[in-house]
């Protein structure tokens, strides 16, 4: 009996070569190239600035990921271990630049390890008490431990370096690949090979026996003890590896800027890093990397179109939650399942629908957000889209709030009967 | 000399606040021996499996696996020496496919702890191993279905096969058939029997038809104490027993 169940062939069970190729490596691959392919479009400073703050990001949202969609722990705390990573990347930063030791002979090129090393070990401090328990007792925990952290840096000023921080310079210690990092094109290939290594790092965990426990401590701790694990310690080392990657975007951070100050401990890029991850959707391995992208790009090109720009982020962070809990991604790949399932015309039909719904409801949110500011700033500045301006006091103006959110609303509900009724 | 009992428990108590709802029972059980545990609803049957498992700490007494203490440990520690459970309520990991689920339950048994640095995929002996389980609770061409997308008696298999999936020496089994249709319950049996050989088997049961197929022997809990213990055929002549659980119910003769 049991020789022909261990005979028994599972090949066509589980995914081939071909298979695990095409749907894990060639999008790793792809995703290298155009990093790769980047620079040859002669891309502007402010692109490249841009650029690579989305690295940063692109690893940070990952590594925080790594807590909230696979592990099912729900930190607010998360840049804390960011920061850690970039304050102790700064001062190894600056002992390479004094050159004594072992130091002279460190590349600053390298110094996202030791922000690895620094976050996974602020990691393994503080997620000792912590990981006990998953759930709201986490959450609360990681909260007061980012208000603790952030308001003590404010008092160590010798590691912190008070309100002005710990500034460096990156042109220090032996060279790498031949880079200097001195002009903006060299950090480039510095971000792109971290984030690189840190995607296909925390990919490559999900692929272990760790990680898978990790997915299955999120879905069930109860059932893990029962396959003879410990979930509190299956949380307690993906929480050190979080920590660790979050350590290693902190210290790209650092050598990309130079100055690490205490607001990076702060509660707001904690949330902001929930947030990239959840709006990018989180049951998704590259979600947070489609968060990271779009709201990098938010942050740093809508707060020059208009003072508003936070009020439409929150907006777009609700709207997501509740209309497409598994964000950007979700969307992404929704559409593309759409297209490839049973009608496929009917589908883009709804889909299009939709999407005209949701462009007329932020058509009226916007003229209305954009009056009221101008309103509420007293300057007497008066919102012109193309040329046209809409006063507080004209009545077009309201006609062009309300009129697109009704029909947006419509059309909207439309989309929905429509879903309904295909499935 | 005579080998340990697989499991032993001795003089078991569990008290919740005043309420006891575990009162001194005391049970061996011998290697491969399938002994089943019935009882009325609020008997204390599942509570007793919690104590077993180590999701409960006893307040009296003592839990013995194949002669070592085991009561007092927690549950990941007792599953690894040798005890595994399934729960009455399909317990499993619900946004992992069917071969994942029981992947994660073969885990341990390949020596893989909490390893972060083997790739699973590449693991043949771990697919080997999870499709043998597969095989024999009869998932296999389901094995890339979402857990939570199988109907229920196919999950309740899948509960079984996660159990069974660490090679245990004694395999718990809470109520494996319950709400399945006749059918699914003569499936579930067979199962059991197959998945379970050589290994020594407590099940809580409420289907008589199943006990009574299955049990070498059998325990009668009410109210938290063993009323009686025996074979099937001296459980079913017992007086005491008939009235206590049983009452007029009918026992499926052509079963016995």
């Amino acid at each position: 009996m049991s020789t022909t169940q261990e005979s028994f062939d599972y090949s066509a069970h589980i995914p081939s070569n071909a298979e695990k190729f095409r749907q894990r490596t060639l999008p790793l691959l792809i995703f290298a190239a155009i990093l790769v392919a980047i620079p040859l479009t002669g891309p502007s400073r402010t692109v490249y600035t841009l650029m690579h703050q989305m690295g940063i990001n692109i690893v940070l949202a990952l590594s925080y990921n790594m807590l909230l969609g696979r592990a099912g722990l729900l930190s607010f705390g998360h840049a804390v271990y960011f920061g850690f990573g970039g304050y102790f990347a700064m001062h190894a930063m600056n002992w390479i630049a004094d050159g004594s030791g072992i130091w002279a002979d460190f590349p600053v090129f390298l110094l996202p390890v030791l922000g690895f090393g620094a976050g996974a070990l602020a990691g393994a401090v503080i997620g000792w008490p912590s990981c006990r328990r998953a759930g709201t007792t986490f959450a609360m925990i990681s909260l007061g431990v980012a208000e603790l952290i952030a308001s003590g840096a404010f008092m160590f000023d010798s590691f912190f370096g008070g309100e002005q921080g710990i500034s460096g310079d990156r042109m220090n210690g032996p060279e790498l690949f031949g880079l200097t990092l001195g002009p903006i094109s060299q950090v480039y290939w510095f971000i792109a090979f971290w984030t690189v290594v840190g995607v296909v790092g925390m990919y490559a965990f999900t692929r272990t026996p760790l990680g898978k426990l990790s997915e299955a401590t999120r879905d069930n701790p109860q059932r893990v003890q029962f396959i003879g694990y410990n979930p509190q310690r299956v949380r307690y080392l993906v929480f050190i590896f979080s920590g660790g990657f979050a350590g290693l975007a902190g210290a790209m951070a650092a050598v990309n800027y130079e100055i690490f100050t205490p607001d990076a401990f702060s509660l707001v890029p904690s949330g902001f890093i929930l947030i990239m991850a959840y709006v990018g959707g989180i049951t998704y391995f590259v979600g947070p990397i489609f968060g990271a992208i779009l709201l990098t790009y938010m942050q740093s090109m809508m707060s020059d179109f208009t003072d508003a720009w936070l009020l439409y982020l929150g907006v777009l962070f609700i709207s997501i939650v509740m209309f497409a809990p598994r964000g950007l991604a979700g969307i992404v790949f929704g559409f593309s399942a759409g297209l490839r399932g049973p009608r496929p015309r009917a589908f883009l039909i709804t889909w299009l629908t939709q999407l005209a719904g949701v462009a007329l409801m932020l058509i009226g949110l916007i003229v209305l957000v954009e009056i009221a500011v101008r309103w509420s700033n007293g300057y007497g500045e008066v919102f012109a889209p193309f040329g046209l301006p809409l006063a507080q006091a004209n009545p077009l103006s309201w006609l062009l709030v309300v009129a697109p959110a009704i029909a947006g609303v419509a059309l909207s509900r439309r989309a929905a009967r429509m879903r309904e009724a295909q499935a | 000399m005579t080998s340990p009992p697989a499991l032993s428990i001795r003089d078991l108590s569990k008290s919740f606040g005043p309420a006891r709802i575990i009162n001194g029972v005391s049970l061996d059980i011998a290697p491969g021996e399938r002994h089943a545990i019935i009882g009325p609803n609020g008997a204390g049957k599942s509570t007793l499996f919690n104590l077993i498992s180590g999701l409960y700490f006893p307040t009296q007494g003592s839990v013995l696996l194949n002669g070592q203490k085991i009561s007092g440990l927690p549950p990941h520690q007792i599953n690894r020496m040798g005890l595994s459970r399934s729960f009455q309520v399909s317990n499993i990991f619900t946004n992992m496919t069917v071969r994942e689920n029981v992947r994660c339950g073969v885990l341990n048994t390949m020596g893989l702890g909490y390893s972060f640095w083997s790739n699973i995929g590449a693991n043949k002996a771990a697919h080997a191993k999870t499709f043998e389980i597969l095989e024999r609770c009869g998932l296999s061409d389901k094995a890339n279905v979402p857990a939570s997308l199988l109907p229920y008696a196919d999950q309740r298999s899948l509960e079984i096969a996660i159990t069974i999936a660490g090679n245990p020496d004694v395999i718990l089994l809470d109520e494996p058939t319950a709400g399945m249709s006749q059918s699914e319950t003569a499936r579930a049996v067979e199962l059991i029997a197959k998945a379970t050989e050589g290994k020594t088997l407590l099940i809580v049961e409420h289907d008589m038809g199943v006990i009574f197929n299955l049990a070498d022997r059998i325990s009668v809990l009410v109210y938290g104490e063993i009323l009686a213990t025996g074979t099937p055929q001296e459980i079913r002549g017992n007086a005491e027993v008939r009235e206590a659980y049983l009452g007029d119910e009918a026992l499926p003769e052509e079963l016995a």
